[in-house]
């Protein structure tokens, strides 16, 4: 496992790769909000059946933010462009929330390289009326009530920042200042992606934890209805993160999916 | 030393604040009584007008979504105040063009009070303070690199005088621009900036625009004006620091009586006490820098902020931020953190809040005028360098 950085349009990415199994399909993971760590459970499920690539999207992690990058759409192009500097092929392509929301963007300007997809609890789409919002303000409510909203087992998954170091408190603000960057408006979403997802023609999953907070099952169910070919399935005793919460289920759907 | 009367146009009426999560951004405007609003409006524009009779300058500033200030739109306030007044200075601190979408807007308006009032517009701008963001829905990232863009495109638009230009800049975009009326003041109105830290400091003297800082005590100010005298001179403006570049903001009450001036600087701490705001509201995503969301992650707490749940009038008084006695007391205050941080030319009095009353705000506003600005103009003249070792 390694983690090198590669300089694409001014970013330097920082880049997880795995390695390994090279008679299996490569997977490209992209993080949400809270950024990547490569010491989580899934990773591990992930990586020993698969090479597992998994960049820090600018501004988050390790990757530096060029002053030019304001946009999820920015993001996609430097992944569309990392891909192929690495030479993969028949990737199958996996984000979560942010990196859901990433994933679609890819995924409608049908790269070659592109086998199947898998979008974890997107955001990325407006479907509801101008009045509400369909992704509650994670950005005017406070830190606890986030936390409630984004994890089945808030006990279970809380983290005290008194007990982080300065190095990994400081990405943990970086990376909640890259998201407001790119999410704060139009708010988790960007108005003309509806409009260009009937172009994915790979087969398509969209998972989502029964007890998300954030994104709702009627909201996967219509950005699932946006895909030409895509179906939903829920994982059981997990929120917004179930990569975190249930890794075992969540990598057997992702991986039955992929392989199947 | 010219002397300001800054009124942030409260609205006090308010139920108990445990009762409220947060006194900006989210508190219902059912609570507003338009009836009450409305004769708070009449009595502080005539506290301005009091303040103008006495000799004493005139601010005001903007802020939205929130009771502690309800002049959302600042420069209609201004517009009114240039015609109910004839001769003081009308200082807006300021506008917040990091929350303001269409910067050659601001220079129209700007340019519209300057010829109003006959060319007695001081323009001051502000990045916008944190709990804007909601307001303004803007994105709190990158707001310092936004307000410098509309600021250098607001002075274009004010200096340019040959037919329309176009700037396609990082943030903003407007072709044919050509503002009509131009300023009266030429080449502009006089620049105002407020900021509280020191490397924005340092750019505003670079630029050699005037520093304003608000309630940041002995240390604060010293480190803002310490910064402030360094870009100005790095950036070749001379060794000397004209004193009218610095203003500093504190809560003023001056009486014939310790008491009494003690009584009146009470109420005028409602300023700090009343500002219960939640951190996600104070403290935006990039509002900061992450060094500074690193101390605040560690516990750390903005100086005024801990000053809030024990604010106290001798404690204000010691930590610089509120003057209040007798004249000579408060003479004594004001040249002890002057000679602290080098000297400003500038006193912006915040001489108002909350349920300080209407006679008692008029009682403070004449006394200071007539007891202690004439020793303050004669102490500390314009002519003065700041910083002067």
């Amino acid at each position: 496992m390694d983690r090198t950085t590669i300089t694409i349009a001014g970013a330097e990415i920082e880049v997880f790769d795995s390695g390994g199994p090279a008679a299996a399909d490569p997977i490209l993971y992209l993080h949400a909000g809270r950024g990547f760590r490569p010491d989580r459970r899934y990773v591990g499920l992930l990586a020993e059946r698969h090479r597992l690539v998994a960049p820090s999207h600018p501004g988050f992690g390790g990757s530096s933010l060029p002053d030019w990058l304001d946009a999820v759409d920015d993001v996609a192009y430097l992944t569309l462009e990392l891909v192929e500097r690495l030479g993969l092929d028949r990737v199958g392509l996996v984000g979560s929330s942010l990196g859901g929301w990433i994933a679609a963007e890819i995924a409608a300007k049908t790269p070659a390289w592109l086998n199947k997809l898998v979008l974890v609890a997107p955001v990325g789409v407006k479907l509801g009326p101008p009045d509400r919002l369909d992704i509650p303000d994670i950005f005017a409510m406070p830190q606890e009530e986030l936390h409630r909203l984004l994890h089945h087992d808030p006990e279970a998954m809380r983290e005290e920042p008194s007990q982080m170091s300065d190095a990994d408190l400081r990405i943990m603000i970086r990376n909640w200042e890259t998201l407001a960057l790119l999410c704060w408006e139009p708010y988790m979403h960007n108005p003309k992606l509806p409009h260009r997802l009937h172009r994915v023609r790979v087969p398509t999953l969209l998972l989502r934890g029964a007890g998300d907070g954030l994104v709702s099952a009627d909201y996967v169910a219509g950005y699932a209805r946006l895909f030409p070919a895509a179906r939903v399935e829920t994982i059981a005793s997990a929120g917004h993160l179930p990569q975190l919460e249930q890794p075992e289920a969540f990598a057997a759907k992702v991986l039955s999916f992929l392989e199947g | 030393m010219k002397a300001w009367h800054f009124s942030e146009n409260a609205y006090p009426y308010l139920p108990p604040a445990e009762e409220y999560e947060s006194i900006r951004v989210t508190l219902p405007n059912r609570i507003y009584d338009p009836e009450k609003g409305a004769a708070l409006y009449d009595r502080f524009i005539e506290e301005w007008l009091i303040a103008e009779e006495e000799g004493v300058e005139i601010m005001l500033n903007e802020h939205h979504q929130t009771a502690t200030c309800v002049d959302p739109a600042a420069p209609l306030m201004l517009a009114a105040l240039a015609r109910l007044t004839r001769r003081a200075r009308l200082l807006i601190l300021g506008n917040p063009i990091a929350n303001r979408r269409q910067p050659v807007r601001v220079a129209e308006e700007m340019a519209l009070v300057d010829v109003l009032s006959r060319g007695r517009l001081e323009a001051g701008f502000v990045r916008g303070v944190p709990y804007e963001i909601s307001a303004a829905n803007s994105n709190p990232v990158r707001s310092h690199e936004r307000e410098w863009e509309a600021l250098d495109l607001i002075i274009k638009a004010w200096t340019h005088h040959d037919g329309p230009f176009s700037h396609e800049g990082r943030f903003f975009h407007h072709r044919m621009i050509n503002i009509w009326p131009r300023p009266y003041q030429q080449p502009h109105p006089p620049i105002w900036i407020s900021t509280t830290s020191p490397s924005g400091a340092a750019r505003v003297g670079a630029r050699g625009f005037v520093q304003a800082t608000f309630l940041t005590g002995f240390e604060g100010t010293r480190a803002v004006f310490d910064a402030y005298r360094r870009g100005w001179r790095e950036a070749g403006r001379g060794a000397d620091v004209p004193i009218h570049r610095l203003a500093y903001a504190a809560l003023v009450y001056a009486a014939p009586s310790e008491a009494e001036a003690h009584a009146g600087a009470e109420k005028l701490l409602w300023y700090i006490t009343s500002n219960k705001v939640p951190p996600h509201f104070a403290n935006p995503p990039g509002y900061v820098p992450v060094e500074a969301g690193l101390r605040m992650a560690r516990g750390g707490v903005h100086p005024l902020s801990a000053f809030r749940n024990k604010a106290t009038v001798e404690g204000a008084i010691g930590a610089g931020i509120l003057f209040a006695g007798t004249p000579d007391q408060v003479y004594r205050q004001l040249k002890k953190v002057y000679d602290h941080v080098g000297g400003f030319g500038h006193l912006l009095i915040m001489g108002q809040a909350g349920f300080l009353e209407h006679e008692d705000t008029v009682r403070g506003i004449r006394h200071f005028a007539r007891e202690v600005y004439p020793r303050l103009k004669e102490e500390f003249p314009d002519t003065a360098v700041s910083g002067a070792a």
